[in-house]
């Protein structure tokens, strides 16, 4: 029984010898009752039963835990001192002949000679690189920061409505000395309805866009008010009958002063200016009836002066007023006194002079400008012998001596061109004001700054006011506001942004060559023209008369030509010289 | 054979700019050297580690790629290092500008 127990996997029996071999023959034995051990009820009482029963029962893969400790590397930490490392242990290092053997050894070795040619080759190409060009300079730190790109811009900042009806704006006008008051001038020409409407005008102080500062009440629609530059309280004003009236803002609405009737023109007035004078304030003003009057302030009974628009061809004709031209525009520079322009109706531009004795002498420019009235006419504050025009579609930049065409012209704008003015520079620091700026208003409502110095064949900036016609435009003597008059009555107040405003120490420099430039072109063009045009009446007439006038038109072009090979000459010296 | 070593060495380090260069084998001895003993010295010992670094570097990022030479472009130098199979060749050069 012991020896069972103690080895399971085996079984021991004897056997007689002569049984072996035979089948060995199972039998079924039953279940055989080993012990039994009946429970004891007597020992109960000496258990309690437990409940609930905790037990723990974990279904996992059986895992078994082995600790083996493998061989150890042997660390030490020390310093070491290289002063010379690699030698072979048996050369000594400092015995100067025995590294020089061993290194003449390597030397000797096939593929120290093969490495050596092999990296000689691309270290000579690094080499000659290095030489060749310094590759790690940074470059172009030297030179100057390039100045910003520019961004012009123009944005409408107050907007005036006029109270009540809505007739166009006609006229504007600042007030003198660069004062915050804008005069603006309505009135609807309209010859069917009959003028019952009170016909009013306002005054202006930009700060308040909510009511005008003062309501001007003249008799019949004002076409045109300006400001006198010498007095900040008055104005002047043409009206639609043809009168002209004086008005002083301290004293009211009401004109002052009235010119009667007969003295007055026989058309409705389109433009008054004020001039020059001693006690400032004398004025003239033009019509559609070809007639310009100078009129003295103090007594607007009758003009000073008149003047009939009629080019007479020889010194003794006289004018005569149904052959006038009827005057759109009106031009007077200060620091000329005794000269004027005129526009015209029929797109032509008359120089005046009043100091002139006969008719002849009155009238002795005329310029063919353009295909429709003149609607704006000024010269340039600081180039007075240039002049800004703006009428049909174009406007355009002439020169006092060429009389032929403008010097500078923009292209043909899908809209009509209503206004147009200078940049004004009447303030004190003249020298930062642009000068090459002029500003055009369109009838799409847009308003444009061309500026000569930067762009001549588009404009700097155009924005969109509003979407009726621009009909007026004044700038302000800043050179950063401009007032823009349409036709539903609204005056747009528009900021330019401050690159426009200022100009460079080099710009009066650099304009004068443009304009001179362009003068020069215009000039050896007309001669060319002249030339032609004789060489066409000769070849008619077979009569050479004589030509005083191609000798000085030559000059201009030999000149021009001097220059150009000159020039040429200089850079070909130049490049030869360099080289 | 070693003649033609020679020179090609002697030419290297008579090009314009060159301040000195040193041959140094897989063992960190400086074979050749156009320059003063101890300045090879320092060269190949400090030279050899980063150049180990650099192979190592460029084929792990790239096991096909293989370092062809290094440049360490210094203030006032230049060091050019081109290693090969069991030597490099370290030159040192002044660029001119």
């Amino acid at each position: 029984m012991e020896k069972q127990e103690k080895t399971d996997v085996t079984y021991e029996y004897s056997m007689r010898r002569r049984q072996f071999g035979k089948q060995t023959f199972f039998s079924d034995q039953g279940p055989e009752l080993c012990v039994s051990i009946a429970s004891n009820p007597a020992m109960y009482p000496n258990y309690i039963l437990r409940n609930p029963v905790d037990v723990e029962i974990q279904n996992t893969g059986t895992m078994s835990e082995h600790y083996v400790n493998s061989v150890r590397v042997e660390y030490t930490s020390s310093g070491v001192n290289h002063v010379e490392g690699g030698w072979p242990k048996d050369i000594n290092m400092n015995d100067p002949e025995a590294t020089q053997r061993y290194r003449r050894k390597i030397e000797k070795d096939d593929s120290y000679i093969h490495a050596v040619m092999h990296l000689a080759h691309s270290m000579e190409h690094n080499i000659l690189q290095n030489n060749a060009i310094d590759m790690y300079q940074t470059y172009y730190s030297e030179l100057p920061d390039l100045p910003p790109v520019e961004r012009s811009s123009c944005h409408t900042v107050n907007v005036y409505r006029e109270p009540g009806a809505r007739r166009p704006v006609r006229a504007l006008s600042w007030q003198a000395d660069g004062g915050a008051r804008l005069a603006a001038a309505h009135a609807a020409v309209d010859l069917r309805t009959p003028a019952r409407a009170p016909q009013h005008s306002y005054i202006w102080d930009i700060e308040n866009a909510n009511a005008p500062e003062l309501i001007l009440k003249p008799p019949h629609p004002l076409l045109d008010l300006q400001y006198n530059p010498r007095d900040q309280h008055t104005l002047v004003g043409g009206f639609l009958s043809g009168q002209v009236g004086w008005w002083d803002t301290r004293r009211g609405g009401e004109p002052v002063a009235l010119c009667p009737p007969h003295a007055a023109h026989r058309e409705l007035v389109r433009n008054v200016l004020f001039i020059n004078s001693k006690t400032g304030a004398e004025f003239f003003s033009s019509s559609p009836d070809g007639v310009i009057k100078w009129w003295d302030a103090r007594n607007l009974n009758e003009p000073t002066d008149t003047m009939i628009i009629d080019i007479v061809k020889t010194p003794t004709d006289t004018q005569n007023i149904a052959n006038a031209y009827g005057v759109s525009a009106l031009e007077y520079e200060p620091t000329i006194p005794t000269r004027f322009m005129v526009g015209t109706e029929s797109g032509l531009i008359i120089g005046g002079n009043r100091k002139g004795k006969t008719a002849f002498e009155k009238l002795p420019t005329k310029y063919e400008a353009h295909l429709g009235p003149v609607y704006a006419l000024q010269r340039n504050p600081t180039f007075l012998k240039n002049f800004l025009t703006v009428g049909d579609w174009t406007a355009r930049v002439w020169s006092e001596d060429c009389r032929e065409s403008s010097i500078i012209w923009t292209y043909s704008h899908q809209t009509k061109l209503t206004d147009g003015a200078w940049n004004p520079m009447r303030l004190w620091n003249i020298y930062y004001l642009k000068f090459s700026l002029f500003l055009v208003t369109q009838w799409d409502g847009c308003l444009s700054c061309w500026d000569l110095l930067r762009r001549q064949n588009a404009p700097l900036v155009t924005a969109q006011l509003c979407d009726e016609p621009l009909l007026r435009l004044r700038p302000h003597e800043t050179g950063v506001l401009v007032a823009c008059g349409s036709s539903k009555g609204t005056v747009y107040l528009a900021e330019l942004s401050q690159n426009l405003g200022t100009a460079d120490k080099n710009d009066k420099q650099l304009l004068t060559h443009i304009l001179e430039r362009e003068n020069k072109r215009e000039r050896i063009l007309e001669a060319r023209m002249r030339e032609l045009r004789l060489k066409m009446r000769q070849e008619r007439d077979a009569a050479p008369p004589a030509e005083p006038d191609s000798a000085h038109a030559d000059s201009d072009l030999a000149e021009a030509t001097a220059e150009y090979t000159q020039a040429v000459d200089e850079q070909l010296n130049n490049y030869s010289n360099s080289t | 054979m070693a003649n033609e070593a020679e020179e090609t060495v002697k030419k290297l380090a008579a090009l314009r700019g060159v301040v000195g260069l040193v041959i140094v084998n897989g063992e960190g001895i400086p074979v050749k050297s156009t320059l003063d003993n101890h300045i090879s010295v320092q060269y190949a010992g400090l030279m050899s580690a980063l150049v180990q670094k650099a192979k190592s570097v460029v084929r792990d990022l790239d096991p096909t790629n293989a370092l062809t030479f290094l440049r360490i472009r210094s203030k006032k130098s230049e060091i050019i290092v081109a290693p090969d199979q069991d030597f490099i060749m370290i030159v040192v050069q002044d660029p001119a500008e």
